[in-house]
């Protein structure tokens, strides 16, 4: 398969400023030295608790905000350094569907509008091919032609969420980011819109970034999994590797952290002390050190290496050195 | 006055609002019981009534809009529906307690948590203020935050998000309530930090002899803490069963969907994919019910009678209730 997305070393520092003059104090080190591919046709996953950097790194490579440093190849070109008029290009090729389906479309525009807005921005499908354009991608997504004269607020969460995945879909992106597109569902709606994000996904080849905190989710839609830690991926696999075998301390707390649907599940829980320490002042050596059960004594001295093991699987830890 | 061997007995409660568009039927016809010690999951999706049945037995409806026009809650031989406020006051946060999703919104900002914990204990045991305090580190010191000193005088912005929480159990069991209503308690919280908090509640159930009825849609923290489940949809129960049993034999099509419809942790990677079966639709709104059985628009098995008449709640035996058409004679 074809290498269509290549990130390596990508930092993204934000300036904590305090005072009249603004002066930069410190550094939100939210997404600090990741790397990874993402192939055509293949879902990776992006995983990890608040604060550990998952989104920003969904901005980061959809250029939404400004990286530090670090290089972001699309097709084997540097994105990152792209003017405004290339960066326009660029936007055709990666979409996003976000979390939250009633902030992210605008309540004054019809369903027709808010899909004909990227249209128009790129100047495509003029005319009669427009409303056909509309039409096929809201039967895409499992809605009406009639649906496109309402507004957002006359649809529930789950159409809402169709609504912003036709609109990501309007341009033939190459790449999807989804950021907790299905987080924010009823439980009963969450299915429909994974078989959707599936199913689309077969039809028009589509490579995803699923960024999401849900671990069977993750599981059931991607193909490799990256686990981030305060910024830092700390293991990256395939989905087999990740959730049968995993060999970071933090994965496998996660994993076992995971309340599971059946009560006659036995298993072994791994419970964590305390909390993700804040990313302004990350742990010396190992950033999750502090809370490992499984700490050696060199992990609060030095930062452990990514080290690749059997099978192109990741890992960022002492043990596995 | 009627008695129940019940610790808590809700009979046929309704619980309605009135809008401009009519009356929304959020809490409609719902009888479940808790007893002491145990921990009863009640579980559905937004709208389906399980938050508005929490906040009718705290009397915390909001009023107008909303009216419990009928039923009863039987608590200690007194109809929670009909007490008067003066009383209410006094088992609201004493002997029935209530934690919320979040903690920040649910904690006063302008005062510490040690403040907030110790006014308990001066509301309801007339302490004064210095031991009252003491009492309120005490409770930090049970939920197993570092530091209680110290963390007693720090206001909720201060806190993580999880440490928020153990404040608002501290402060819910502060009174050694009878019963912890928990409404989603874990829900915004990170996966690690939410074993952390079913872990300290789970334990404190133990030490304090509390029963909980633990609200959530995820089935499964159902699955981990409770004993025993009622299942929820569109203001009506429509399945009551022992955790085991309703997991591994659900009864109606609606608890069938919903765990079919749920990826498992770890299926597809000893597995393969399955299918994630679908419940299509939507829930209904509340102002447009169907006329018969609420499930049925979205049920692959409904059937004619399910147009047109409700199911009634159906004794299964072997504690199981089940509100189908398909369980009747």
């Amino acid at each position: 398969m074809k290498t269509l997305l290549q990130v390596d070393g990508l930092k993204v520092h934000f300036p904590i400023k305090r005072g009249v003059l603004g002066r930069t104090v410190g550094y939100v080190y939210a997404v600090d030295d990741v790397s990874f591919t993402l192939r055509q046709g293949e879902t990776l996953g992006l995983v990890g608790e608040s604060g550990c950097g998952k989104t920003t790194t969904g901005l980061g490579v959809l250029r939404l905000i400004p990286t530090t440093s670090g290089r972001i190849l699309y097709n084997g070109q540097d994105i990152t350094r792209l003017k405004a008029q290339e960066l326009r290009r660029l936007r055709r090729e990666m979409q996003i569907v976000f979390q939250d389906p009633y902030s992210s479309l605008n309540p004054r525009m019809t369903v027709n509008q808010i899909l004909a807005d990227p249209l128009d921005t790129f100047g495509l499908y003029r005319g009669r091919e427009r409303s056909e354009r509309i039409a096929f991608l809201l039967e895409k997504v499992g809605l009406s032609p009639e649906h496109g004269r309402r507004y957002p607020h006359e649809f529930s969460g789950g159409q809402r969420q169709r609504i912003g995945i036709a609109r990501a879909l309007a341009l033939d992106p190459k790449i999807v980011i989804g950021d907790e597109p299905v987080s924010a569902l009823d439980v009963s709606i969450q299915a429909q819109i994974i078989n959707l994000l599936l199913d689309l996904q077969r039809e028009f080849g589509l490579s995803y970034i699923l960024i999401a905190h849900d671990l069977a989710v993750v599981e059931y839609i991607c193909d490799r999994v990256a686990v981030m830690y305060l910024g830092k991926i700390v293991e990256m696999g395939t989905y087999e590797q990740i959730y049968n075998d995993p060999k970071h301390p933090y994965t496998e707390a996660l994993l076992s952290a995971v309340p599971v649907p059946n009560p006659k599940a036995t298993r072994h829980r791994i419970l964590l002390q305390g909390d993700v320490p804040s990313p302004i002042h990350p742990p010396a050596g190992c950033h999750f050190h502090p809370r490992c059960p499984k700490r050696l004594d060199i992990c609060d001295k030095e930062r452990p290496p990514l080290k690749t093991l059997a099978g192109d699987h990741q890992v960022r830890c002492f043990l596995h050195s | 006055m009627q008695h129940s061997a019940h610790l808590l007995d809700i009979q046929h409660l309704k619980t309605h609002f009135a809008t401009f568009e009519g009356v929304a039927r959020a809490v409609d016809d719902v009888s479940f019981h808790l007893d002491r010690g145990e921990v009863l999951g009640v579980v559905g999706e937004s709208g389906c009534g399980k938050s508005v049945t929490a906040q009718s037995i705290m009397r915390l409806i909001p009023e107008p809009p909303g009216k419990i026009v009928g039923g009863h809650i039987w608590f200690d031989g007194m109809d929670l529906t009909t007490l008067d406020p003066a009383a209410m006051r006094r088992i609201r946060g004493d002997r029935i307690a209530m934690i919320f999703q979040e903690p920040m919104t649910s904690l006063n900002p302008v005062y510490t948590i040690g403040d907030q914990i110790a006014e308990m204990f001066e509301l309801h045991r007339g302490m004064k203020r210095r031991e009252a305090w003491q009492q309120a580190v005490a409770m930090l010191e049970k939920v197993q935050i570092p530091a209680p000193h110290k963390r007693a005088g720090e206001y909720p912005h201060q806190l993580s998000g999880g440490m928020r929480q153990r404040a608002m159990i501290a402060m819910a069991l502060a009174c050694d309530p009878e019963i912890l209503i928990a409404d989603e308690p874990t829900t915004a919280l990170d996966v690690t930090v939410q074993a952390q908090i079913l872990d300290l509640m789970l334990q404190l159930k133990e030490d304090f002899q509390t029963a909980v009825m633990m609200i959530t849609h995820d089935l499964g923290v159902i699955a981990e803490v409770a004993q025993r489940v009622v299942v929820m949809y569109a203001g009506k129960v429509v399945e009551q069963a022992p955790t085991l049993a309703l997991f591994e034999d659900p009864k109606h099509p609606y608890t069938r969907g919903l765990l079919r419809s749920i990826p498992k942790l770890g299926e597809r990677s000893r597995q393969g994919r399955r299918h994630l079966e679908e419940i299509p639709g939507m829930v209904p709104g509340l102002l447009e019910l169907p006329p018969g059985c609420r499930f049925e628009p979205r049920c692959s098995h409904a059937t004619a009678v399910c147009r047109e008449r409700e199911p009634e709640l159906l004794d299964l035996g072997s504690n199981r209730l089940v509100r189908c058409h398909l369980y009747g004679s």
